[in-house]
């Protein structure tokens, strides 16, 4: 059995690899990736010209939502179209480990991508973020929107429809989980409604990393990244399951 | 891996897709170092039973044994020692042939040092090393063909399953290919095939089981197959007019040949000695003054030799493509 789990965490490893080098360059995954969440906040910053620093946290968010969903979208679904997820499956790899692996590729995806628009803006506005906090909330958000775009992905057939159907909650955390206006500032119906939407434990645990070290309301947003983490990540698997009973 | 054991042990295995049974109770096995051969027309159930023994699909009823482990619970142990060539050719077309077979042995576990040696033999074997830098996007059919059948082997199987090889080849190129597959039963490969050809099944495999609707009507030697179904002789006439309310007596006349209405002017007739068939035929035409249009003799097609050979009649088959104009 040790072998088993051998060939199982080999198989997650490489498709994640091959993932990164085979799809990063795709057009759809680059644009999503990293210029929309860009645009939209050098957007709100003309018009409204302040702090920038202050917008640091939600653009991260942006960015960690937008590389991650988009790359899920491609992986997954231009797969499932040409057949070639099924040849993965002819491997001595179970249906978990390879949407395990395309989450991770989805995941080190959007690493790669935030860690250049961090690193950026950290330099460039000479902030100080608490480094080990921002990963521990950079790190399962990345993981949980990897999984809510595999999630979508594995509903749908083509990578257009992926990409639409995510529109709709990618849009809505984008207003409402404070990325650009604070969630308190919200009347309190959609204030309850940010609540159960996993990007507002995202901004608000970075944010904490940025400007407010101490803060331990920081656990509670990773604690609630897990659980999102968990939502997401079980049902993706069952519905790729369904598709090869 | 359990030695001794057949290669593959099928029984009782049943697919349904809703109400239609794809695959219907089937039964055999195949011994090492065999070529086996599953032969049958499109929708007989071939593909959906390879997807079953590889594990893409699941059984609704039956057991299998590959290679000496239990289906399903025994899957992940027995692929690696399975090679699959899907009946497309699914390999990354953005990677290159070297890149697509590197990744395929790293998946399976192929010891680091090993795996561009293999590969580019592999590479060589198919005659693709020249390519080997082109992505896989830019190749032929029947070099994607070659690549996918390159890349089931980078972690050398003991078991090869091929659905449809040289569907969609030239003539040499399936001929080469025929002869690359010979050469991996040399080294000891059990191999199991799918085919739509007789020909190519008689070339290759040492048994063959026929599959119709689903079910294996029979498993035999390809020499002994052959020779039922060139037995089969089939004869069509068009007459000048409706022969339906005379199907009774042509029927009566004809004896030991069978007949079946393709439609009201047409008959097909089976088996029978030919000659003794074109004298009955003439004569019912004269005695029911209904003059005949066209006379021809027809190489029977597979699944109507198939059906011949089951003991099925080929009259099920006509009225099914016909509603109400079968008889009985
Ligand atoms: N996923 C599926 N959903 C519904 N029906 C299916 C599915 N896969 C196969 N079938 C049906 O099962 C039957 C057997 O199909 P299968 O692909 O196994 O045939 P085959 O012998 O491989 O045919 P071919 O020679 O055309 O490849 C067909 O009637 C087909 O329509
Ligand atoms: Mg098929």
């Amino acid at each position: 059995m040790a072998v088993a789990w051998q060939d199982e965490l080999r198989g997650i490893y490489h498709i994640a690899i091959k993932d990164m080098r085979t799809y990063y360059l795709k057009p759809p995954a680059i644009s999503w990736g990293m210029v929309f969440p860009l645009a939209w906040t050098l957007a709100f910053y003309l018009r409204n010209p302040g702090d920038f620093a202050e917008l640091v946290p939600g653009l991260l968010a942006m960015t960690i939502v937008f590389s991650t969903t988009a790359a899920e979208a491609v992986v997954i679904n231009f797969e499932l179209r040409l057949g070639t997820l099924e040849r993965l499956l002819l491997a001595p790899i179970g249906i978990t480990s390879v949407l395990l692996g395309k989450v991770l590729g989805g995941f080190l995806f959007g690493l790669f991508t935030t860690a250049i628009v961090a690193g950026a803006s950290i330099l460039y506005l000479g902030l100080h973020p608490d480094i080990l906090r921002l990963a521990l909330i950079a790190v399962p958000s990345l993981m949980v929107f990897s999984s809510m775009g595999a999630l979508f992905s594995v509903a749908v057939k083509e990578v257009f429809e992926a990409q639409t159907l995510l529109n709709l909650p990618r849009f809505l955390m984008v207003f409402l989980c404070g990325v650009v206006y604070p969630v308190s500032a919200l009347p309190e119906g959609l204030q309850l409604l940010a609540r159960l939407l996993p990007l507002t434990y995202t901004v608000q645990g970075l944010r904490i990393s940025f400007f407010e070290h101490g803060d331990p309301l920081l656990w509670r947003d990773f604690a609630a990244l897990l659980f999102f983490l968990i939502l997401f990540l079980l049902p993706a698997i069952r519905l790729l399951h369904r598709r090869f009973r | 891996m359990p030695g001794g054991e057949p290669a593959i042990l099928v029984d009782g295995l049943v697919k349904r897709y809703g109400e239609l049974l794809a695959v219907d109770h089937i039964s055999f096995q195949v011994n090492r170092g065999e070529i086996y051969g599953f032969l049958g027309p499109n929708g007989s159930g071939k593909t959906t039973t390879i997807r079953m023994l590889v594990g893409l699909a699941q059984p609704d009823e039956g057991h299998a044994r590959v290679l000496g482990y239990h289906l399903p619970a025994g899957i992940s142990q027995a692929k690696r020692y399975m090679g699959v060539v899907p009946d497309v050719s699914n390999l990354y077309d953005e990677l290159s042939a070297l890149d697509n077979l590197l990744f395929m042995a790293r998946l399976y576990g192929v010891p680091r040092e090993e795996q561009k040696p293999r590969a580019e033999q592999l590479l060589r074997d198919f005659g693709l090393y020249e390519r080997r830098k082109d992505r896989f996007s830019t190749f032929s059919w029947g070099m994607k063909r070659a690549l996918t059948i390159a890349c089931a082997l980078i972690h050398e199987p003991s078991l090869l399953f091929l659905d449809e090889p040289t569907t969609g080849l030239d003539a040499a190129a399936a001929r080469s290919l025929r002869s690359l597959i010979s050469g991996l039963r040399e080294k000891g490969l059990t191999i199991f095939l799918t085919t739509h050809y007789l020909e190519e099944a008689d070339l290759l495999c040492d048994r063959i089981a026929i599959l119709v609707r689903g079910r294996i009507v029979r498993i035999d030697t390809p020499a002994h197959l052959k020779r039922l179904v060139q037995m089969e002789s089939l004869v069509e006439f068009t007459f000048r007019g409706d022969i339906l309310p005379l199907a009774k007596e042509l029927e009566s006349r004809l004896g030991e040949a069978k007949a079946a209405l393709i439609d009201p002017n047409t008959i097909r007739i089976y088996g029978g000695d030919p000659a003794e068939v074109f004298d009955t035929i003439f004569q019912f035409s004269l005695d029911n003054a209904i003059g005949i249009e066209a006379a021809s003799t027809i190489r029977p097609s597979l699944e109507d030799a198939f059906l011949k050979i089951a003991g099925l009649s080929p009259r099920v088959t006509s009225a099914e493509k016909s509603p109400g104009k079968g008889r009985r």
